[in-house]
């Protein structure tokens, strides 16, 4: 919005039964000029589904322009998150409820396929037969587990399905030995550490799949499905009234709606989507592990839902992209250190202006580095006995820009804190001290970067996606593409 | 009846129950002034542990320890209960603050990601694996730290006194403050009604931050409890501790710190208990049965009063 805008127009009074606020909305909305806000209007002209669809075709072609493995074993994997977040949306986005269980339902699922499809229990039923069953036994627990929760209000739910999602990861875990009370003697249901090995790939009515494309583009078909569904039940009665829940279940319970059967439906309906998410994981897989369904992958989960924006199904689809697609590429150092450059650089191209401090802080960053690199590989030359992490050009750049000291541990560990401690800080100031601020925090953070984070790349991962989860809620809390506003009930 | 297996669980459950009271006071606490469910409490409780166990080793490790008992523990405690509640006067500050007025998600996932970075951020700190210690044996110390043997064989460490007293220290300094002055009247009184507890002059957010400092500090001084009596510290130990904790709070009505003590107590017997009586892996199964048992007959927990809710 530009400062210079001329005093709007005097509007006539409102008439009568026309509320203002409602009458005005069009003004109200924030229109872009020039050709970007051209392109955006013409943009929402088309219809949602549109968009759905081309990404069904685009993600369509991706085992066609390639026949790497790993980037159609990562394509599955995004597909399998964007199910999971798919249904917690509905859980979370839609009614409002804040399910930390929610991976456990993706457990049953696994487990479930697993039971009835390998040696196990010496069950090889029909995949067509298996996916019914998981997905009403999902939806089923998921009533079981809300039920008591249904007088409970947000942070009691809560506490009840974390509780719920760590007691299954126990049962998933001791499950080796399940005995009835203590009294008969122990069963071997779920493999207990061993987890369940051997299990058959789908066989959806003679049709086996057994190749990677083959998974691929059943998760697709069950993406698109479960996408097509959920948007058909946001566009419904129960999707309305479950969002008027979330905005104020107290005025949605006046206005006569069934809030308890309401909260119950969104449960199971996650839950189902996540049975069904597990069956497909357990095929491809051919064994589970109760590791996989622990609170990092909850966490992960939530990270994606609430990047894209709670409440909106491309949000979904955008989320699990975009996080599933950097955790893939952080697991290589050299990659990671790429993205790591790019991003900070992107971030400051975008956030400081005007141009001359920009420069300034750029011009600073690179200055500040090198003399510090001058002055303490003069003293101690076995700070720079290291080694970098990405070859090349970069390499060498940082190289002569970044102290790498010979044994980084402790050192690295000292400034991690610093780096937290200095980031934390810079958010008290303000204006030129901010910027000043920044030079040496860059230098402070591509230190700590080089030594200790890419050295350790799953746990940078999960501490990054923690990050993302605090930063997101102070600064964007409808994420990229969410609505401005979802309350828990 | 086996009494060295009863008496045994018993003093286990009173200890552990104990520590479970005091992160159970700071979520009590912080619950009910803002209303928030701080996931990242327990972690605070971690990093006390381990603030406790880095005092530990700067004097020459458990086995060998060569200051004065006394002094060492005033240490441990000192050191664990200021950087527990530094730790979490700045969550407050930096991840809690801009969201009060935001919708009840909000907060309630940054609570969840400043657990999950605490977490992680330990293991990369600290490593991933359980720093265990076998026992204390402090030479140059005044009183051994073995205990004495209870009637029934049953082996009291003097480290489980000291965790049962210290609470009940504590508990009481608490009671005090909070009944006693300025501040902790202003605490009662924007737990009440905050809106109206500004209006009639409170600094809110000081008095904000004094409970998370309170309340992370209660954190802190639990972890060294942990540290002095189980031995053994690791960094996503937070999670089950903040879980079980705040399963307390809510047996004992949140927001009530009395209700805190006693649910602590009682999840601490109970989950003994059941690892003596039933079954080790599945405490938490009672512990949670537990949890649903009291949310379906009394929501509001065994002291707490119901809250009418107005529209």
């Amino acid at each position: 919005m530009d400062g210079g805008k001329d005093i709007p127009p005097v509007r006539a009074a409102p008439q009568v039964g026309v509320d203002e606020w409602v009458a005005s909305h069009g003004e109200r909305r924030e229109q872009r000029a020039g050709v970007l806000g051209r392109v955006q209007t013409e943009l929402e002209r088309v219809p949602r589904p549109a968009f759905y669809l081309g990404f069904g075709i685009a993600a369509a072609f991706l085992p066609v322009f390639t026949n790497n493995g790993y980037i159609i074993r990562v394509g599955f994997d995004t597909l399998l998150y964007m199910l999971l977040a798919l249904g917690l949306n509905v859980v979370v986005g839609y009614a409002g409820l804040l399910d930390l269980g929610y991976v456990a339902f993706y457990g049953v699922g696994a487990f479930g396929y697993a039971m009835l499809a390998s040696p196990k229990f010496g069950l090889h039923w029909d995949t067509l037969l298996i996916i019914p069953v998981v997905v009403v036994a999902t939806a089923i627990l998921g009533l079981l587990v809300a039920l008591p929760s249904r007088r409970l209000v947000g942070d009691y739910l809560a506490i009840v399905t974390l509780f719920f999602g760590q007691f299954f990861v126990t049962v998933y875990q001791n499950g080796n030995h399940i005995s009835v009370l203590g009294l008969t003697r122990g069963y071997d249901v779920t493999g207990g550490p061993n987890g369940i090995p051997n299990v058959d790939n789908f066989d959806l009515g003679g049709l086996k799949i057994s190749s990677l494309q083959g998974y691929f583009y059943t998760a697709l078909i069950f993406f698109m499905l479960a996408l097509f569904i959920v948007y058909l039940v946001d566009q419904s009665r129960t999707g309305r009234a479950w969002k008027s829940l979330r905005e104020d279940s107290l005025a949605a319970e006046m206005m006569g709606m069934p809030v308890a059967r309401l909260k119950l439906v969104a449960f199971a309906f996650g839950a189902a989507i996540a049975g069904l998410t597990g069956t497909l994981f357990a095929g491809l897989n051919t064994a589970v592990f109760s590791a996989d369904f622990d609170v990092p992958t909850l966490i992960i989960v939530y990270a994606m839902l609430i990047l894209g924006g709670a409440g909106s199904l491309g949000g979904v689809i955008l989320g699990a992209l975009v996080v599933n697609v950097s955790l893939e590429v952080l697991r290589t150092p050299g990659h990671a250190t790429w993205i790591f450059y790019v991003v900070l650089l992107a971030t400051l191209l975008v956030k400081v202006r005007p141009w001359k401090w920009l420069a300034i802080v750029i011009g600073g960053t690179v200055g500040l580095g090198y003399a510090v690199h001058a002055i303490v590989s003069a003293a101690w030359p076995s700070s720079v006995g290291g080694q970098t992490s990405v070859g090349a050009t970069l390499g060498r750049f940082l190289h002569g820009w970044v102290l790498h000291p010979t044994n980084p541990r402790i050192v690295g560990n000292i400034t991690f804190v610093i780096l937290i401690l200095a980031i934390l800080g810079l958010t008290l100031l303000h204006g030129w001290q901010r910027r000043l601020a920044m030079i040496p925090t860059i230098c402070l953070a591509a230190f700590v970067w080089e030594n200790r984070l890419v050295v350790e790349p799953s746990i940078t991962r999960l501490i990054l996606i923690g990050v993302i989860l605090i930063v997101l809620m102070n600064a964007r809390p409808q994420g990229l593409l969410g609505s401005a506003r979802v309350e828990i009930v | 009846m086996n009494w060295n297996l009863f008496v045994t669980e018993l003093t286990a459950g009173i200890t552990h129950g104990c520590v479970y009271a005091l992160i159970a006071l700071g979520y009590s606490m912080v619950y009910g002034i803002l209303k928030l469910l701080n996931f990242a409490h327990g972690d605070i409780y971690m990093v006390g542990s381990f603030i406790g166990l880095a005092i530990i080793n700067l004097f020459g490790g458990a086995t060998n320890v060569h200051v004065n008992v006394v002094l060492m523990l005033f240490l441990m405690f000192a050191a664990a209960m200021l950087g527990g509640g530094l730790l979490g006067v700045m969550i407050e500050r930096f991840a809690y603050r801009r969201l009060r007025s935001a919708p009840r998600i909000a907060p309630l996932i940054t609570a969840l990601g400043v657990s999950f970075f605490l977490e992680n951020a330990a293991q990369l700190i600290l490593g991933a694996q359980q720093q265990s210690y076998n026992s204390f044996s402090w030479p140059s110390s005044p009183i051994a730290l073995n205990g004495f043997v209870l009637p029934a064989q049953v082996h009291v460490s003097y480290a489980q006194i000291i965790v049962v007293a210290g609470t009940i220290v504590l508990v009481v300094a608490l009671t005090l403050f909070v009944q006693r002055t300025q501040t902790g009247k202003a605490m009662r009184a924007v737990s009440f009604d905050r809106e109206a507890a500004a209006m009639m002059g409170i600094d809110v957010d000081h008095v904000i931050v004094v409970t998370f400092f309170i309340g992370s500090a209660l954190a802190g001084a639990a972890g060294v409890f942990n540290c002095i009596s189980y031995q053994q510290v690791f960094p996503t130990m937070g999670f089950q501790a903040g879980l079980f904790a705040f399963t307390a709070a809510v047996v004992g009505g949140i927001g009530n710190l009395p209700g805190s003590v006693l649910g602590g107590l009682l999840i601490g017997l109970a989950e003994a208990f059941s690892i003596g009586y039933i079954s080790s892996t599945f405490s938490q199964a009672i512990v949670f049965a537990i949890l649903i048992a009291v949310m379906l007959v009394r929501p509001s927990g065994l002291l707490g009063r119901a809250v009418v809710q107005k529209v």
